[in-house]
């Protein structure tokens, strides 16, 4: 299940200031580009309190059926979540904590929520940094593939297939690969990612291996399309033309006509699907029992933990406005017209 | 992927268009499965060999075509009335979604400005959220959410991404003659909205309709997976993974049944959600 939103264009997100010199507009830009990003993230916080601690009564989700036969561990609960201020002091409080690095103790296990998410936070990070890793060139790959191929048979093969892969929720591909390499079929890599105390997953590298095959099948087919199209598209351009007049064999023109030009338009999808990881790691870990936020969060929702939630989507929308940040500057940064039109 | 419509673009009357859908190979395909899985949906619980929650054997036993399932309930009876609610909830909240994101998108394109600007900005903030989180974050304040809080929430998840393509299309539009002409002859803003824009943007639309259905799926199937579904003793095919999951190793067709289901049902409505986007495309040019 990738997202296909359409492709923001950096350009038109943010309109360049115009009439100032070079460095100036530049930091002109960041600093609204910057600015944006950081009222998204506030607003977005307004949003993760209201949700959990407005929208229901936490303490009656927490008890259940005991809520009416308890009233010391109501008390007691709502205690903790400061339930006798009002709404706007508790989110001042909340967001006072979360900005000074204490977002609050977990109401699971009494511990402080920072010292359980820190260790999770990381083993997401790997787990995501190495799905980009094996993704991005195997993505590329495909789409020169496909473009060299253009139309004819090996072309519409490929693309039937991405088409077929993009629709598929990951927790689909997941356990289909389960099924096959873990249990009947082929007994090959473990179904689930053990983690004894005080080890991370990475030294049981076979434990690592379906997690990030599922989430390398469920962003590649999107980016790969998008670099197709890219490609396809340069490949028709004037100049290229030109090149393939001038003798330029064809793998030299693929190379260092279409691919470099295919690299911003990549950039912006690549942002994107690694923006829709943070949030796809959710289903994915909680199928391979992988220890990383997406699992902790669940978790924390099923236990109606409200400062874990709060604090794990906070980061999941966090990295999100963030990737999308990097992504905007690294295009401006490697299209010229772009740089020149913030400048000039 | 541009969804701009050309100055020529006649109103795409549903008829034709759907015919032109129609001639895509992969439209046709993915529209013919789609049919006859919802059929299965809708029809099989009517045929099925055993009840919704009726024991058929020992648990995780071979009995049967699909065998038993954690409390030996046949596989194949589960299948056969579990997707009844999955699909409805998709489609429900498929349409939700739709209505809110055309409505903001529109809106948006038509008002401009400062509330264009105001209103685009908000829909940032709620695409910050990944579709299952925006969804789990409310969760967990409830007890037991219904089967209306699921379609809210999925409308709710895709309502900003909907209302963000509807905005792009409608831009397109707005600043048309024939917009232009409608408004100077004095007819009313709602008007001109539902008579003269909203006919002209069907194509990219219902392309974005057949691809939100694909999520929605995904989200209700996965939401059922991780133990969210509002009624645990009935069958789902998100639930089923979820209760069989232990016995994968033995009794594989207890999971792998319901997953193939649902891969089946999200190629065949991606298929045809390709299939619309690429008869949208060419009706504009």
């Amino acid at each position: 299940m990738t997202q296909t939103a359409t492709l923001p264009d950096p350009l038109a997100e943010v309109a360049p200031p115009r009439g100032r010199s070079g460095s100036t507009a530049w930091a002109l830009w960041l600093a609204r580009r910057i600015g944006l990003a950081a009222l998204t993230l506030w607003l977005v916080s307004i949003l993760v309190f209201v949700a959990t601690a407005a929208l229901g009564d936490p303490v009656r989700a927490i008890l259940g059926r005991d809520y009416a036969s308890n009233p010391g561990r109501v008390a007691q609960l709502e205690a903790q979540l400061n339930a006798d201020q009002g709404i706007v002091s508790r989110y001042f409080s909340w967001l006072g904590g979360l900005l000074t690095g204490d977002p609050g103790t977990s109401l699971a296990n009494q511990r402080p929520v920072a010292e359980l998410i820190s260790s999770n936070v990381v083993n997401t990070l790997v787990l995501v940094l190495l799905s980009a890793v094996v993704m991005i060139p195997l993505a590329f790959g495909i789409a020169m593939i496909s473009a060299h191929f253009r139309r004819r048979r090996p072309d519409t093969v490929i693309q039937t297939v991405l088409l077929a892969l993009a629709g598929l929720p990951e927790f689909v591909t997941g356990i289909l690969l389960v099924a096959v390499f873990s249990t009947s079929v082929f007994n090959i890599f473990p179904a689930v990612t053990i983690v004894s105390p005080g080890t991370s997953p990475w030294d049981t590298p076979k434990g690592m291996v379906l997690p990030v095959l599922t989430l390398v099948l469920a962003v590649s087919p999107y980016v790969s399309r998008i670099v197709r199209s890219t490609l396809l598209e340069v490949l028709d351009s004037d100049y290229v033309e030109l090149a393939r007049l001038k003798g330029v064999p064809e793998p030299v023109v693929m190379r260092k006509h279409a691919l470099l030009n295919a690299i911003v338009p990549g950039i912006q999808v690549i942002a994107l699907q690694l923006a829709w990881l943070a949030g796809g790691v959710v289903l994915v870990e909680t199928l391979f029992s992988y220890p990383g936020v997406g699992l902790q969060l669940v978790d924390s929702v099923r236990n109606h933990d409200v400062p874990m939630v709060q604090a794990l989507s906070m980061i999941i929308a966090a990295v999100y406005v963030v990737v999308n940040l990097v992504a905007d500057v690294l295009s401006i940064l490697l299209t010229p017209r772009a740089r020149t039109a913030i400048s000039s | 992927m541009s969804t701009a419509v050309s100055p020529q673009a006649t109103p795409a009357s549903s008829p034709s268009f759907f015919r032109q859908a129609l001639r895509q190979k992969r439209f046709s395909f993915g529209f013919t499965v789609t049919v006859l899985v919802v059929l299965f949906a809708v029809l099989a619980p009517f045929v099925a060999p055993f009840g919704e929650n009726e024991t058929a054997g020992p648990p995780y036993s071979p009995d049967g075509t699909f065998g038993t399932d954690y409390l030996g309930q046949d596989v194949l009876s589960r299948l056969m009335h579990g997707g009844q609610s999955i699909l409805l909830i998709s489609v429900l909240g498929t349409a939700l979604g739709m209505v809110l994101g055309i409505l903001i998108g529109v809106v948006a394109a038509y008002a401009g400005g400062w509330w264009d600007e105001v209103i685009m900005r908000l829909n940032d903030v709620l695409l910050a959220f990944p579709q299952i989180l925006l969804a789990l974050v409310v969760l967990t304040a409830l007890q037991n959410p219904s089967s209306w809080v699921i379609v809210v929430l999925v409308g709710a998840s895709h309502a900003p991404r909907v209302s963000r393509l509807a905005r792009g299309v409608a831009l397109g539009i707005v600043s048309r003659d024939f917009v232009v002409a409608a408004e100077a002859l004095g007819e009313r803003r709602s008007r001109v909205i539902l008579a003269e824009v909203l006919p002209n943007m069907t194509g990219p639309l219902l392309a974005e309709a057949g691809l939100r259905l694909t999520y929605s799926i995904g989200l209700v199937a996965a939401l059922g997976f991780l133990g969210f579904a509002a009624d645990p003793g009935a069958a789902n095919w998100g639930q089923m993974m979820n209760e069989n999951r232990l016995g994968l190793a033995t009794q594989p067709w207890a999971v792998v049944a319901p997953v193939l289901m649902i891969a089946i049902f999200t190629i065949a409505t991606n298929l045809m959600a390709d299939g619309l986007a690429q008869a949208a495309q060419k009706g504009d040019s």
